[in-house]
C-alpha cells in the first residue's frame, strides 16, 4: 500500500478509526460527555492539552440526565471516550448497563475512602478524582434583611424563623441531593431522619429540578438559603457573591467521578486523561478559584490555599455518618419518589401545615400551655409521619414496582405514587386539625 | 382521525374549494409531505412514546397505564391547571396584542414599525439566563419588589403559583397573536372599513363588527398558538417552580435517571391528544366562513388619524404595554453588563468583562444559529404552505389530517424528540462512517419539525383571507395551476409568509431541548447550548446574559430584514395588481 492512500484513508476515517495502535503516545480527539461547567472543564482542557500536545480534548456538555441517555442510546456506534460527572448513581447506572469498562489507573497515594465513603468504584469501572461535601448555602443580605440568624445544623433550619426561606433540588433529579437525603437518612435513622426531612421541607420555598437551581436562586438572593453541594458556595464566593456556607455535623463527602466510556474509539487517551486527572497536576488544578473542589489525593493539599477544607484531616469532616453505599442503592427509587410525593408535588399542602405548626409554636414560646403542647406533638407526629417503614422502602415487593418487569408482585409505581401522595395529603390535613386545636389553646 | 370527514364536509361560503379539482400535483405535494412528517415526526417519536403503551419493564402491550393516569390525583390536577393556564393566558395575551395590532396597524402611529419589532422580542426568551433575569425584575425579591417594599411595604407575588405562570406567559406569548393579528389586519381591504365608517360606525364598534370579525382568521391562529403553546411549555412552570401540571409532570418523568417509567410517556400522549384537539376546535372557529376580500391591505384610503386626547391616550397604552413586556429584556441588558447582582434593585456595578468572554467563542455559535434557524424557517414556510394550500384549495382526503399531524410537534417534548432521532438515525451511517445523527442537518431539520406548527399557522391565515377567485380568474386567462400559485397565490401570502418565517426564525434560535440532545461537537453548537454551558456555574451568569442579549439582537435584526424584505415584495405586488 502506498503512502498517499494511506493518507486518504486516515483522513476519511480519522473519527471513526479505533486508534489504540497509537497507544504509546495519546493522540487523536478525545470526546468526553460530561456535566460540569465550562469553569470546570476548561482550566482542565487547558493543562491537558499542554501535557499532551498530541491529543485534542472535545468537551460535550449535557445534564448527568441527558449523558447517561445519550450514551445508551448511541451505544451501537459509541464515538464517546470517558463520562465525567458528578452524582455516583449516574456511574451505576451505566456500569450496570455495560456502558463502561474496567482500568486501573497510574496514580498513587489515593486511599481507598474518603471520609466514609469508597473513593473508586471497587471492580475499577469508575474513579473519584475530587470529593465535595454537603452543607447550608446562605445569601447574607438575605440573612441581614429577614434578621435570620446562620444555620449550622440541618435542625436549624427546621425552625419557624426559615420559614418560605429554603430551597432544595428534588433528589430524583440530583444525584447529589439525593446522597445528602439518604445521609441524614442514615444518620438519623429512618423515622427520625424522614422527620427532619419534612419538617426542613415545610420550610422549602421551593424544590428545583436541577441542582444548579439552587444556588442560583441563592445567589441572586430570591431564596435565602440553600441545601448544596460545597462547591457550588465556593465557586460562588470566588465570583464574588454575598453567600456564606457551613457543614453540618451530620453529612457526607462524596467523591465526583469518571469513567471510560466501553469500546471508547480513543482508549490510549481516555486512560491518559484519568491518570491525568488524578496525577498532582490535575489534583492542584482542583484549588482554582472556579472550580473549588477537593482533591482525593491527601498529598495535594500541601498546596491548598489557606483555609481550605482538607477532609483528610479536619476532625469536623472526618466525624461524618458511615455511609452504606449497598443501603443507599436499595432503596434508591423509594427514597426519591417518596420525596417527590409527599413534599415536591405536594409542598403547598405541606406548607399550610407546617405554617399552622409554626404559629403554635411560635405562641407556646411567649406563653407556655401543656395541653397545646400535647395537642401540637400530635400534629408534628402527623405532619412527620412516612407511608412506608424502612425495611419496607428496600422489599422487593418496592423495588419491583419501580424495575417493572413480567411476573413481579406487588403494586404498579403509579398505585404506590398515589397511595402515597394521599397518605401525605391525609396526614397534612390532619396536621393542620390538631394545630388548629392547638393554637385556641395557646392564645 | 377525522380526515375523511374533513375532506368532504366543506359547505356552504367554503365552497369555491370545489372549483378545483385534486390534480396529479397536489397528490405528489400531499405525498411529499406526508413523507417528511412520517420520517421526521412520527417515526422518531413512535420509537419512544411506544412505551406509553407497554408494560413496565416488558415490551407486552396494555392499556392499563392510561387508566393509572385517570387514577392519580396528581394527573388529573396538572390536566385541569394545564387547561385553566392556558386558556387565561390566551386572556391575558390577547389584552396585551390586541391594542398594538390596532393601533398600529389602524391609526397614523409613529414608531408603529418599531413597536412591531419591540412587541415581537418576548418570543425570545433564551432559555435558563432569560429566567434568571426575569426572576432578578419581576421575583420575589427582585427589583420591583424591592423597590415596592422599600417605598410602602408591600410585595406583589407576579411569579407564584398557576397566577405566576399565567402572567409570564401571557407576557411571553403574546407576540404569537400579535404577529398574525398584525399580519392580517394589515391584509384587510380598508374599503370595508370606510363603508362602515360611511354609514356611521366608528370606535369601538367598528373594531368589533367589521375589523376583527374580517381579521378573524389571524386571532384564531395566534390565539389557538398560544393556548396549544402554553398547554404544552415545560420551561415557564420549571422557572416559577410550577410542577403540577402537565408538561413538567411529563419532562420530569422522561429525563429521570435510570427508571424506566412509562407514565411520563403516558402524559406525552395525553399532552399530543389535547393539543390536535384544541386545535382542531380553533379550526371549527373559522371553518364555514368566509374570511377572504378580493382587495388587499393597500387599498381604500389612507389611515386614520388619531384625535389628541386619544392620541395621548394610545401612546400612554402602547409605552406601558411595551414596558412590561420588555422589562424582562432590560433586565437581561442589565444582567449582561453587571458585576455582581443579588437582593437588590440594580447591580453594584458595571463591566464589559463578559461580552469579552463571550468574544472568542461566538463567532462559531452565532454562525450556526443563523443557519440552522434560517434554514429551519425556510422550510417550515414550505412545508407550511404546501399543507395549507392541500386544506384549503384542494380535494385531497386527509389534507386536514396533515394539517392536525404538523401541529401535533408542537405537544411533543424536545427531549422526546431529541432522544427519537438517536434512536431513529443513529445506526444510519453516511458516506465517511458518521452517524447521520451527528450531522448539522438533523438539527435543522429538529428545529423545522419543532417549529413547523408556528410557521403553519401564519400561512394558513394568509391564504384563508384571499379569495380563491382571483385564483379562478388567472386559470381562466389560461395561467397553469403552478403559474397560479407562483404569480398569485405566493406574492399576495408574502406576509403571511414573513410573519411565519420569522416565528420559527426567532423560536428556533433559542430552542435548546431537542438540540441539547443532537449537538454532538462544539463545532456544530448553536447559541442556546453555548448558553447552556455558561449558566451552570456562578462566573458563567454574565457571560450567558452576554451570549443572551447576543441571541435576542440576531433574532431582533432577522424580524427587521424579512419585514423589509415583506414590505418590498408587498409594494411591488401592489403595483403590479394595479390597487
Amino acid at each position: 500500500m502506498s503512502a498517499w492512500w494511506l493518507r486518504i484513508v486516515n483522513a476519511l476515517f480519522f473519527f471513526a478509526l479505533p486508534l489504540t495502535c497509537y497507544a504509546q503516545q495519546p493522540s487523536g480527539k478525545l470526546s468526553v460527555v460530561t456535566s460540569f461547567a465550562k469553569d470546570v472543564t476548561d482550566p482542565v482542557k487547558k493543562a491537558f492539552e499542554a501535557a499532551n500536545p498530541a491529543v485534542t480534548l472535545d468537551v460535550q456538555n449535557r445534564n448527568t440526565n441527558a449523558g447517561v441517555k445519550f450514551l445508551e442510546e448511541t451505544r451501537s456506534n459509541n464515538q464517546v471516550d470517558l463520562f465525567w460527572a458528578s452524582a455516583p448513581d449516574a456511574f451505576e447506572v451505566l456500569k450496570s448497563k455495560s456502558l463502561l469498562q474496567n482500568y486501573k489507573p497510574k496514580a498513587t497515594g489515593i486511599p481507598e475512602k474518603i471520609g466514609q465513603f469508597p473513593i473508586n468504584d471497587p471492580q475499577g469501572y469508575y474513579f473519584g478524582f475530587a470529593a465535595s461535601g454537603y452543607g447550608i448555602m446562605w445569601n447574607e443580605r438575605y440573612a441581614k434583611a429577614n434578621k435570620l440568624p446562620d444555620p449550622k445544623e440541618w435542625q436549624d433550619l427546621t425552625s419557624p424563623q426559615y420559614f418560605d426561606h429554603v430551597s432544595i433540588a428534588a433528589p430524583s433529579r440530583s444525584g447529589t441531593t439525593h446522597l445528602t437525603i439518604e445521609t441524614i437518612l442514615q444518620g438519623e435513622g429512618w423515622a427520625k431522619g424522614w422527620a427532619t426531612v419534612r419538617r426542613m421541607a415545610g420550610n422549602f420555598r421551593e424544590v428545583t429540578e436541577r441542582s444548579f437551581g439552587v444556588p442560583e436562586a441563592v445567589n441572586s438572593g430570591q431564596i435565602g438559603y440553600g441545601i448544596v453541594i460545597d462547591f457550588f458556595a465556593f465557586s460562588s464566593q470566588a465570583s464574588g457573591f454575598p453567600v456564606k456556607f457551613v457543614y453540618p455535623s451530620v453529612t457526607a463527602i462524596v467523591p465526583a467521578n469518571i469513567g471510560i466510556v466501553a469500546n471508547a474509539p480513543n482508549k490510549g487517551a481516555a486512560e491518559a486523561f484519568v491518570d491525568f486527572l488524578l496525577s498532582p497536576a490535575g489534583q492542584n488544578l482542583l484549588f482554582d478559584p472556579r472550580i473549588r473542589r477537593l482533591p482525593v489525593n491527601p498529598a495535594a493539599y500541601d498546596k491548598a490555599p489557606a483555609g481550605y477544607p482538607n477532609p483528610f484531616t479536619d476532625p469536623r469532616l472526618n466525624s461524618m455518618v458511615k455511609f452504606d453505599v449497598k443501603k443507599s442503592e436499595a432503596r434508591n427509587d423509594a427514597v426519591d419518589t417518596l420525596f417527590d410525593q409527599t413534599i415536591t408535588f405536594q409542598l403547598a399542602d405541606l406548607k399550610e401545615a407546617a405554617k399552622a405548626i409554626n404559629e403554635v409554636e411560635q405562641a407556646l414560646a411567649k406563653k407556655s400551655n401543656p395541653q397545646a403542647k400535647a395537642l401540637l406533638d400530635e400534629a408534628i407526629a402527623q405532619m412527620t409521619a412516612v407511608p412506608i417503614t424502612e425495611e419496607q422502602a428496600s422489599s422487593p415487593e418496592i423495588s419491583g414496582a419501580f424495575s417493572g418487569g413480567k411476573g413481579k408482585k406487588g403494586a404498579r409505581q403509579a398505585e404506590l405514587e398515589q397511595q402515597w401522595a394521599s397518605f401525605a395529603k391525609e396526614h397534612n390535613a390532619a396536621a393542620r386539625a390538631k394545630a388548629a386545636e392547638a393554637l385556641k389553646l395557646a392564645k | 382521525m377525522t380526515a375523511v370527514e374533513f375532506g368532504s364536509g366543506g359547505k356552504g361560503a367554503a365552497a369555491p374549494r370545489a372549483a378545483f379539482r385534486a390534480g396529479w400535483g397536489q397528490l405528489a405535494i400531499g405525498l411529499l409531505v406526508l413523507a417528511f412528517l412520517l420520517v421526521f415526526l412520527v417515526w422518531p417519536v413512535a420509537t419512544v412514546i411506544w412505551v406509553a403503551f407497554t408494560e413496565k419493564g416488558s415490551s407486552s402491550f396494555t392499556l392499563t397505564n392510561f387508566a393509572d393516569f385517570a387514577r392519580t390525583d396528581l394527573f388529573i390536577r396538572s390536566l385541569w391547571n394545564s387547561f385553566y393556564a392556558s386558556a387565561m393566558a390566551v386572556v391575558g395575551a390577547s389584552m396585551l396584542a390586541l391594542p398594538l395590532a390596532y393601533l398600529t396597524t389602524r391609526y397614523v402611529f409613529r414608531g408603529a414599525k418599531l413597536v412591531q419589532v419591540l412587541g415581537f422580542l418576548p418570543l425570545i426568551m433564551p432559555p435558563f439566563v432569560g429566567a434568571v433575569a426575569l426572576q432578578l425584575f419581576f421575583g420575589r425579591n427582585g427589583s420591583v419588589n424591592l423597590l415596592l417594599d422599600d417605598w410602602i411595604g408591600i410585595k406583589i407575588p407576579f411569579m407564584e403559583g398557576l397566577n405566576g405562570v399565567i402572567f409570564v406567559q401571557s407576557i411571553h406569548y403574546f407576540p404569537f397573536i400579535l404577529v398574525n393579528l398584525t399580519t392580517a389586519l394589515q391584509n384587510l381591504d380598508r374599503s370595508m372599513e370606510e363603508a362602515a365608517q360611511n354609514l356611521g360606525s366608528h370606535g369601538f364598534r367598528l373594531f368589533r363588527r367589521i375589523v376583527f370579525p374580517l381579521a378573524l382568521p389571524g386571532y384564531v391562529a395566534g390565539a389557538s398558538l398560544v393556548f396549544v403553546k402554553v398547554f404544552d411549555d415545560l420551561a415557564t412552570p420549571l422557572l416559577l417552580n410550577v410542577k403540577d401540571m402537565l408538561a413538567p409532570q411529563a419532562y420530569l418523568r422522561v429525563t429521570s435517571i435510570g427508571i424506566a417509567d412509562p407514565m411520563g410517556y403516558v402524559i406525552s400522549v395525553v399532552l399530543i391528544v389535547a393539543s390536535v384537539a384544541a386545535m382542531w376546535a380553533s379550526s371549527l372557529a373559522t371553518r364555514n366562513i368566509d374570511y377572504a376580500t378580493l382587495q388587499r391591505g393597500g387599498g381604500g384610503h389612507a389611515k386614520r388619524e388619531l384625535k389628541s386626547l386619544s392620541a395621548v391616550l394610545a401612546y400612554a397604552l402602547v409605552f406601558v404595554i411595551i414596558a412590561l413586556v420588555l422589562a424582562p429584556h432590560v433586565a437581561l441588558l442589565l444582567l449582561s453588563f453587571a458585576t455582581v447582582w443579588s437582593f437588590s434593585p440594580l447591580p453594584d456595578g458595571f463591566t464589559v468583562a463578559h461580552y469579552v468572554r463571550v468574544f472568542s467563542d461566538s463567532a462559531g455559535l452565532i454562525k450556526n444559529t443563523l443557519l440552522y434557524a434560517t434554514l429551519a424557517g425556510l422550510i417550515d414556510i414550505i412545508v407550511g404552505t404546501a399543507i395549507s394550500y392541500l386544506v384549503l384549495r384542494s380535494k385531497i382526503a386527509g389534507a386536514r389530517a396533515l394539517d392536525l399531524l404538523a401541529t401535533a410537534a408542537l405537544a411533543v417534548p424536545g427531549v422526546v424528540l431529541g432522544i427519537g432521532y438517536l434512536r431513529a438515525f443513529y445506526d444510519i451511517r453516511l458516506w465517511d462512517g458518521t452517524s447521520l445523527a451527528s450531522a448539522w442537518i438533523v438539527i435543522v431539520i429538529a428545529l423545522a419539525i419543532r417549529r413547523l406548527p408556528y410557521a403553519l399557522r401564519a400561512c394558513y391565515a394568509a391564504l384563508q383571507q384571499i379569495s380563491a377567485s382571483l385564483e379562478e380568474a388567472a386559470e381562466n386567462l389560461g395561467a397553469t395551476k403552478g403559474a397560479t400559485i407562483r404569480r398569485i397565490v405566493i406574492p399576495l401570502m408574502t406576509g403571511g409568509l414573513v410573519a411565519g418565517f420569522v416565528t420559527s426564525f426567532a423560536t428556533a434560535a433559542v430552542e435548546l431541548s431537542a438540540t441539547l440532545m443532537l449537538v454532538q461537537t462544539d463545532a456544530n453548537a448553536p447559541l442556546a447550548y453555548g448558553l447552556y454551558v455558561f449558566m451552570q456555574s456562578a462566573s458563567g451568569r454574565g457571560p450567558g446574559a452576554a451570549l443572551g442579549v447576543i441571541a435576542v439582537l440576531i433574532v431582533a435584526v432577522g424580524v427587521v430584514v424579512s419585514q423589509r424584505v415583506a414590505e418590498r415584495t408587498r409594494r411591488i405586488d401592489n403595483g403590479s395588481l394595479g390597487n
